[in-house]
């Protein structure tokens, strides 16, 4: 039997972190409680996934319209903690739109809605675990946690891996971006290094001469180890 | 010395945008077994519901086989065991399933009915771990997972039942009747 080894703290953000300020009420303030890995958490959901539809991996043709912005390609490998790719594993995304608003009732963001533009993404893995999506690049957009408070351009993440261990959301940001200093999302990811694995490399081979920029976003998910469990 | 995992981030309030256009087949109802449904509020620390959370459920049929190739036993033909959803504007969660098997546990243990449970919400970094016990199933006291968490605390993680196959569980992110997370 295997195990899966338990995630570096640093690489964590902590639930309790008070610049975000909606962790103050929804943290839980009692130890996690820990227990052992059993079946039920070394399955996982592998099988519940339609086959992602023919556009589900190009968000800018989901519509009979052109989506407005800028148009970009997002590929990389989803890898274990040992650096085999993870093959077959579902990938998706969400994202709002080039003006920074979200096809969502609950965006109040004074940004046009853009009708060709829904913003949500999947894909499986190839044998490599390799993934890509062709997008827009989304905008930067305002929200209430601070004073002229601006999250950073962002795709949402959502990837599964084997097994109930191996779930992982995150978001994925771009090189260079200014607003990355501000924000407290981002820079809740305590260790530094692990922080910048959240911001996309740009990519010059997975650019589309003449259509889209590529970002290249590499996904490491905890990984089965052969060794006893921790204490 | 491995690979440092990608670090989480929330699911934020717009989770909506994926789950509108699912692709994920819920847990087969066709599948044999008694049928049940759970019902619940996710509450904050000021006991206020939680109208943006996502729940995923995970459990295995009724005979406690999982629909994975890590288990040799093969589940019933055309059950999946994942499915998930949000808080309705109310805080209220429902699932249409049916009720899981005992299933192993380690060094021959067996663990009693439960369904796993990750709860993601804007305001939450991580996604939170827990697990839903059917409270008027056999095997709770010997459960390995339940014997870990301290005795006045268990109760939180054991669904009520409500006649009928309806089981009620609140989600307490936060308070006096905090539900038990778990570091698995
Ligand atoms: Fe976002």
């Amino acid at each position: 039997m295997f195990t899966y080894r338990r995630p570096d703290p640093a690489t964590l953000p902590p639930n309790n972190h008070p610049p975000y300020r909606s962790t103050a009420l929804r943290h839980p303030r009692e130890p996690l409680v820990v227990v052992p890995q059993t079946l039920s958490e070394l399955t996982g959901p592998v099988y519940e996934h339609q086959a992602p539809g023919p556009l589900d991996h190009d968000l800018t043709r989901q519509h009979p319209g052109t989506p407005l912005g800028e148009r970009i390609v997002v590929a990389g490998r989803v890898l274990d903690d040992s650096e085999r790719p993870v093959s077959d594993t579902v990938v998706e995304i969400w994202q709002a739109n080039a003006a920074g608003r979200y096809a969502h009732y609950s965006d109040t963001h004074d940004a046009p809605v853009d009708p060709n533009f829904s913003g949500a993404g999947r894909v499986r893995t190839d044998g490599a675990g390799w993934f890509r999506f062709v997008t827009i690049k989304p905008g930067a957009y305002p929200w209430h946690n601070h004073e002229n408070a601006w999250r950073p351009a962002h795709i949402h993440f959502s990837v599964f891996g084997p097994s109930f261990l191996t779930r992982l959301v995150t978001q994925m940001y771009f090189p260079g971006d200014p607003l990355l200093a501000f924000d407290p999302i981002f820079k809740a990811v305590p260790d530094a290094g692990a922080r910048q694995r959240l911001v996309a490399g740009f990519d010059l081979e997975l650019t589309e001469p003449g259509l889209a920029l590529g970002y290249r976003f590499d996904i490491v998910l905890r990984g089965p180890h052969a060794t006893p469990m921790e204490a | 010395m491995s690979k440092p995992i990608t670090p989480w981030q929330t699911v934020g309030p717009f989770f909506g945008v994926l789950l509108r256009h699912d692709r994920v087949v819920p847990a087969a109802l066709e599948a044999p077994g008694p049928r049940i449904g759970i019902r619940g509020v996710v509450r904050d620390g000021a006991g206020a519901p939680v109208p943006d959370a996502m729940l995923e459920f995970w459990q295995p049929d009724a005979t406690g086989h999982w629909a994975h190739p890590d288990d040799p036993r093969k589940p019933a033909d055309g059950f999946g065991g994942y499915s998930r959803g949000a808080t309705d504007a109310e805080g209220c969660f429902s699932l249409d399933t049916i009720r899981p098997g005992e299933t192993p546990g380690p060094d021959g243990t067996t663990q009693a009915a439960h369904l796993l449970v990750g709860l993601f919400a804007r305001g939450l970094f991580t996604r939170l771990v827990t697990r839903i016990y059917l409270g008027d199933g056999p095997g709770l006291e010997a459960d390995p997972v339940l014997r870990r968490v301290p005795a006045g605390r268990r109760a939180t993680l054991i669904a009520t039942s409500d006649g009928d196959g309806v089981y009620v569980h609140d989600l307490c992110l936060q308070g006096p009747m905090e539900t038990v997370f778990f570091d698995v």
